[in-house]
């Protein structure tokens, strides 16, 4: 049995070190996006940045709400929400992966005495038309990151290709801290991950699975689409053309929860999402921020 | 002679990738070597995490000088033709050489090229040889370039002769550098030839080659066992795959709680493989898996792996927790109680479900069982309930334990352990080197499945094509194919396939009536909750309008086996597979004849294609299987094999090489013949036109063969025969040598033609001799 690390980071003094490091790293320091995702890739701070010619970087933590891995909170470490820190660089500087490792070393955890490796794990996102290659790192056999070269968004080539880092921020902490149950995680010095969110797991893991209104779920879904293709039409919105093709992922993940998606509807929901996602990238592209226009400087 | 020693070094490479790539540089740049006259002496590529290396030895310092003498127009032809030849050649005319041939006089221009310096040609060379270089899967990285690699580039390494030579790809100029090990070193290497460079590369924690980093790892894990009474369960997979994720091997041994220790040993050691990439250990005594794993790192760390075995234990019992809670969980409802489940998972778009393709290979395995005398009842409980592990929490974590799950299941439901057994093994064999299956039960079930799977595929358009075979169709074949005769089945081929895509043709055919515009909609809601029918009402009889028949719903009028069976009614008549060909072109073979039609032009062909490749190994002759499958009829492959194997053994034989010179001798003089006369030489022989002792002799030994070939074969007795066969070979080799075929007398000429067509179809019986080489 490992011991107890003297002086392990807490839950929120790791979100800190890494947001000093990535901010001494050139970084914006953004917050979470205000709508429900998935993953932080669904951030516009991502998915529209990793776009387009102009260079970007950014970091930031993501609350990320997988529906369908509620569980009661029961299970030790699968969540419904979780919080994803996520950094995006483009161009992906030349050694992203040793700033990558310079990250690790902050957290506290020495590569001189762990076995940390770059093992293949190629991402892709269907419902964003996005995929890249990469891997998940290891330490000591154990996931901490996931570590993605962009090479698509939205359908769309990248070019520059983004460096993206995903750290899954709780796994990470229960690692540092050497804890088995997330519920024990020491937020702070004083409270425990599971007084901040057990109850918030139990209630959701009810709403996802026995409560969601299908119907207004249907209809959500339904609206956002129209919203998102209404507003890519005549003069093009597509930042609040985005936030509905966000809208309609999550409405579209918590009716795949509630298990009124059949195998075959859930590949053309998947397409819906995609043709949103798409639409708003290319909409992207004709925008000054998005075409790098040097309008503000 | 002077060396090239190359490096890419880059990021990490995906494990699966890196012999892959080694090979490819290989034979890329022995290509692109020899393409320009070059001979060395050696090469080599090694492959690792990082990098890619490849030394070539005794290659020369300078490129042959090459001439070369091309021929051209003749001297007196057009202008323009002489100016192209100028113009290719690079040349003016007098520069050319004359040369005197048979047409007359042409131009011959000689063209050397001074051999170049062999750095030269490298730096040309290897930057094509990378922008060819065939990554299973690659990226762009540089902003703005399209080129390519397997994750970012970050030097190069190239020397010949201990000296740079300058190129750049990717934007990326070749130099004398290279990095160690990413932890266990610091700072760039200096290396001008292969010895210091491996030297150097060890030195900083890098072991150059695969071979040696995977002989470590074995090592390392036999001996960490040993010393603690055990054994590694040997795993030449997962030993290639950790050995390109690390460079410097280290191998740890960590422990697994005991509260995991009751659940089977297949989930831990799958749980551990796929996910963790740990090596299961046993005790050699009892061959029961050990409550310890060796894992390899890429570290020597100061505290001697206490934190890694630490780390790595955690991470396991996060893993074997996951997994032991699926192991609870599934055992709390039955197999059977998952069969219904399979109705919701899609096996093929036009083959149905999951619970579809169950039933179908339950009737098959019955049908099976009952020729092979297997217990029926316990093959279709085998097959009924094979495929519902797919449901379970375990199977859906780990694919690879379908099946074995189903049995650890199945016991536990307190099922017959035959069945059990099958249930398990039914997926068997599952590569070249796999058994299959030997319980006659487990038979069935396999057999059912494998036919269903290559029968089905087949009808519904999905069979392998040169490019690919996403349905496995081939592997099923070759497994169908080694199951019948490993166990020596009397099976007909022909019946069993066309069992199965009856199935198929129904289910089919019900799509498409769904695909039409016959309100067919309804069909589908009613098949799937399965409450009750409507009749198809087809107007007036009248195929033709068909499209615009309707389904009625009657209320619980018509269940709906009825309204199946009244689709049959209708598929029976002559005329409804050519309406369909009218009506949807993906129906083309789905006529009333289109099982049999199938299995002559389709199945039959790829099976003895597939059994080509099956007994290739034992050293079967390939035209030897063509030879008896063109006879037609013949679709019981343990019967067919045999005939081939005596075959192969005659014509080994002295009489077998002669006989065979002897019938393709009479073969081509009788195709010469019927072509001048325009007819065929079927008739009776005269008896009293056979003038020569020869003629005589070959016509008695034709009558006493066919006599002895017929019972012969019927009692499959192939060996009796072959002898009966030996026995023509003198009286052939007589009459070819005493008599001359085309004999003035027309009426003898005929008669000869008439002794010859009866010895081919002796032959014939046995195998179509036409198709056998040589």
């Amino acid at each position: 049995m490992a011991q107890v690390r003297p002086k392990a980071k807490t839950f929120q003094e790791l979100i800190l070190t890494l947001q000093n490091y990535w901010a001494a790293q050139g970084c914006l320091i953004l917050q979470p996006y205000d709508d429900q995702m998935g993953a932080g890739t669904f951030h516009p701070a991502t998915t529209l940045r990793a776009l387009g010619p102009r260079p970007w970087k950014a970091a930031f933590v993501q609350p990320s709400r997988r529906p369908s891995d509620g569980r009661y909170g029961e299970n030790p470490n699968r969540l419904q929400h979780y919080y994803q820190y996520q950094v995006i660089l483009k161009p992906a500087p030349e050694n992203v992966q040793d700033l990558y490792l310079g990250s690790i070393k902050a957290l506290g955890l020495d590569p001189a005495l762990h076995d940390i490796r770059f093992v293949e794990d190629d991402w892709e996102s269907p419902t964003l038309g996005a995929a890249g290659l990469g891997w998940e790192v290891w330490c000591d056999g154990m996931e901490i990151t996931q570590f993605t070269y962009f090479q698509q968004v939205g359908g769309i080539e990248c070019d520059p290709v983004a460096a993206e880092i995903t750290y899954g921020l709780e796994r990470l902490a229960m690692y540092v801290q050497n804890v088995e149950f997330v519920y024990d995680l020491a937020f702070n010095e004083q409270f425990r991950y599971g007084e901040v969110f057990h109850q918030n797991e139990v209630e959701f893991s009810a709403y996802n699975f026995e409560r969601a209104d299908t119907e207004i779920l249907f209809q959500h879904f339904k609206d956002a689409e129209k919203q998102c293709a209404e507003l890519l039409t005549g003069r093009k919105l597509p930042l609040p053309a985005y936030d509905q093709c966000i809208k309609a992922s999550h409405a579209f993940n918590l009716l795949d929860a509630r298990g009124v998606i059949s195998v075959t509807e859930r590949a053309a929901y998947i397409g819906r999402v995609r043709a949103l996602a798409q639409a708003c990238c290319e909409a992207w592209l004709e925008t000054p921020m998005g075409k790098y226009t040097p309008r503000f400087g | 002679m002077p060396d090239l020693l190359l490096e890419l070094f880059s990021e990490e490479i995906p494990a699966r990738m890196q012999a892959g790539a080694a090979r490819d540089l290989e034979r890329l740049m022995v290509g692109a070597l020899t393409d320009r006259g070059y001979l060395f002496e050696g090469i080599k590529a090694f492959a690792g995490p990082r990098r890619l290396t490849l030394v070539i030895a005794g290659l020369p310092a300078q490129q042959k000088d090459v001439r070369e003498e091309l021929k051209g127009p003749k001297v007196d032809a057009p202008a323009a033709a002489i100016e192209g030849f100028l113009k290719k050649t690079g040349l003016t005319r007098d520069q050319l050489k004359t040369e005197a041939t048979s047409k007359g006089d042409v131009y011959i221009a000689v063209i050397e090229r001074k051999g170049r310096e062999t750095p030269h040609v490298l730096a040309e060379i290897i930057p094509e040889v990378m922008a060819k270089l065939p990554w299973p899967k690659s990226m762009r990285w540089k902003p703005g370039m399209a080129v390519r690699w397997v994750r970012p580039l970050h030097s190069i390494l190239c020397t010949f002769d201990g000296e740079l030579v300058p190129f750049s790809f990717a934007g990326i100029s070749s130099g004398l550098h290279t990095m160690g090990h990413r932890f266990l070193s610091q700072g760039r290497i200096e290396a001008k030839r292969f010895e210091d460079y491996e030297h150097k590369l060890r030195a900083a924690h890098v072991i150059l080659d695969a071979e040696e980093r995977a002989a470590i790892i074995f090592e390392g894990v036999k001996q960490a066992a040993f010393v603690r009474g055990l054994e590694m369960i040997p795993d030449e997979g997962l030993l290639a795959e950790v050995a390109g994720l690390a460079e410097w091997p280290v191998v740890y041994v960590g422990a697994i709680e005991d509260q995991f220790m009751d659940v089977p040993a297949e989930i831990l050691q799958t749980s551990m493989r796929t996910h963790q990439k740990y090596f299961s250990l046993r005790d050699p005594k009892t061959g029961k898996m050990a409550n310890r794993f060796a894992l390899v790192a890429n570290m020597i760390v100061e505290d001697g792996g206490k934190e890694i075995v630490a780390g790595n234990e955690r991470v396991l019992r996060a893993r074997l927790s996951d997994a032991k809670f699926f192991w609870d969980e599934d055992r709390k409802h039955s197999l059977e109680s998952r069969v219904e489940k399979l109705k919701g998972i899609v096996f093929h778009a036009k083959l149905g479900t999951q619970f579809e393709r169950v039933e179908r290979i339950e009737k098959l395995a019955g049908e099976i069982a009952e020729k092979i005398g297997a217990d029926v009842e316990k093959a279709k409980r085998a097959a009924y309930l094979c495929k519902a592990d797919l449901t379970t929490g375990v199977v859906g974590e780990f694919p690879e334990l379908q099946g074995v799950m189903g049995r650890y299941y199945a016991l536990h439901d307190k099922e017959d352990a035959a069945v059990a057994d099958a249930i398990r093994d039914h997926y068997k064999p599952m590569g070249p080197s796999d058994a299959v299956p030997t319980d006659k039960v487990a038979i069935a079930v396999a057999l059912a499945d494998k036919v269903y799977q290559i029968a089905g595929f087949f009808f519904v358009g999905e069979k392998p094509s040169g490019s690919g075979d996403p349905f496995a169709v081939r592997r099923a074949a070759l497994g169908a194919i080694r199951i019948i005769n490993e166990n020596k089945l009397r099976l007909s081929l022909r019946s069993l396939c066309e069992t199965a895509t009856k199935m198929v043709r129904g289910h089919v055919l019900l799509d498409c009536i769904m695909d039409g515009p016959l309100g067919a909609y309804t069909l589908i809601e009613t098949k799937a909750d399965d409450s009750s029918f409507r009749s198809i009402s087809l107007p007036s009889g009248d195929l033709g309008v068909l499209g615009t028949a309707e389904i009625v719903r009657l209320n619980d009028e018509y269940p709906l086996s009825e309204a199946l069976w009244l689709l049959d009614a209708e598929r029976e008549r002559p005329d409804f597979g050519d309406y369909w060909i009218e009506k949807t072109k993906r129906q083309k073979n789905y006529g009333p004849d289109a099982p049999a039609f199938l299995f002559d032009r389709g199945l039959l062909p790829f099976f003895s294609d597939r059994l080509k490749v099956a007994l290739k190994e034992k050293g079967t002759r390939h035209d030897l299987i063509d030879a008896v499958f063109s006879l037609g009829n013949e679709d019981d492959l343990v019967r067919l094999v045999a005939r081939v194997e005596a075959l192969q053994a005659f014509l080994k034989t002295d009489d077998g090489a002669n006989l065979l010179a002897g019938y393709k001798r009479a073969a081509n003089i009788l195709k010469a013949e019927e072509k001048k006369d325009g007819k065929t030489f079927l008739g009776k022989v005269d008896e009293r036109l056979l003038p020569e002792t020869a003629d005589k002799d070959l016509h008695a030994a034709l009558g006493r063969a066919i006599g002895a070939i017929g019972p012969a074969l019927e009692k499959e007795d192939f060996a009796a025969a072959m002898q009966q066969m030996a026995a023509l070979r003198v009286p052939v080799d007589g009459f070819f040598d005493a008599v001359k075929v085309n004999a003035d007398d027309p009426a003898l000429r005929e008669n000869r033609l008439h002794l010859l067509a009866g010895l081919r179809a002796a032959l014939h019986r046995v195998a179509d001799f036409s198709k056998i080489e040589g």
